[in-house]
């Protein structure tokens, strides 16, 4: 069972312009292709809204305005100006999880652990600034000794930790499942062979045919449905985050 | 060298067998209690199932955490 448990592979090595070499692994290229397909498919569904609205055009009105009143129940109405920030985050995350139904080169974008980390460090660069924008750059480092100044530590030690409990979180999850799928796959076939291995016929003994069904449920478990869930729980919490770092305005303002 | 292995093997086992423990009982808990809340309020079982499965998802991380040393273990060392 070796090659289960490695991370994306190296595809193409090239020095750029001798200045320094560059590597493109699996997951820049499959996320490079998310990046292109969600750019062409938001330019057209943007492009020629009309008054009367067409069919599609229903449709995407209906999604923008599912996300917009996720971002304002969560956030507050005043901090509605990070939903395409978010909206740009859960769609990259599902369409990166979901690339690798299509093929053995492209590999989840979220399975590797530069991707969800880099999210969670913009996320957390994020927070900081809105504090330090909030309540000023010593206001942000009293924030840390906010209770009483005991709990400095545990605090600094929980502000790295989101980060890291987001991106490990989302990371564990996708990865972990593709590495399930591919060892129960493997269990299966050596199942399906012992189960026939009564059959004298050498072609009937090699058909796999406990691999045929039961993989197809799992990648819908571990793909689809724990990829929809963790794009969706690393959003909710960039939004609590975020929108904890930005109160209302009056709040300040009173 | 076969030693190592198999010492790994049984750290990954047991990594895995108590991390599992605790998020399968934070789970059972969340859905019971969400369950008693839909029995008791239908109207609300669409909110109260969103944030169900919010809950798990965030409980189940530290499931994952030990998961990924597992996995770690397993293929790494």
């Amino acid at each position: 069972m070796d090659g289960v448990g490695n991370g994306p592979r190296v595809l193409v090595e090239f020095s750029f312009f001798g200045l320094f070499d560059v590597s493109i692994s699996q997951t820049v290229l499959s996320s490079f292709l998310v990046m292109v397909v969600l750019l062409i498919l938001s330019w057209r569904l943007g492009k020629g809204l009309q008054k009367r609205p067409t069919r599609r055009q229903v449709l995407v009105e209906k999604g923008v305005s599912i996300l917009y009143d996720l971002v304002e129940d969560t956030m507050g109405k005043h901090n509605s100006r990070f939903t395409p920030f978010i909206g740009a985050l859960f769609c990259s995350s599902v369409c990166g999880t979901l690339i690798s139904l299509f093929g053995g080169v492209f590999r989840s974008t979220t399975a590797d652990l530069s991707t969800t980390v880099t999210w969670a460090l913009i996320v957390t660069v994020m927070v900081w600034y809105q504090n330090i924008k909030q309540n000023g750059f010593f206001g942000w480092l009293k924030g840390f000794t906010e209770p009483v100044a005991v709990m400095t530590p545990m605090n600094i030690i929980s502000e790295i930790a989101q980060p890291i409990s987001m991106s490990f979180r989302h990371f564990g999850n996708i990865a972990g499942g593709g590495v399930l799928t591919t060892l129960i796959y493997g269990a299966l076939a050596a199942g399906s062979s012992l189960i026939l291995s009564w059959v004298p016929n050498e072609i009937i003994r090699s058909i796999p045919f406990l691999q045929v069904g039961i993989p197809a449920f799992l990648s819908i478990y571990f793909d689809l449905f724990s990829g929809f869930i963790q794009a969706l729980v690393f959003c909710m919490l960039t939004m609590v985050y975020v929108g904890a770092a930005c109160p209302p305005p009056e709040e300040t303002a009173a | 060298m076969e030693l190592a292995k198999g010492l790994i093997a049984i750290g990954a086992g047991i990594c895995m067998g108590i991390g599992a423990i605790g998020p399968a009982i934070g789970e059972g808990n969340a859905v019971g209690k969400a369950l008693e809340g839909m029995a008791r309020q239908p109207e609300v079982a669409s909110t109260l199932r969103t944030n169900m499965i919010l809950g798990c998802a965030i409980t189940e991380s530290t499931g994952i955490y030990s998961l990924v040393i597992a996995l770690l273990l397993l293929f790494v060392f």
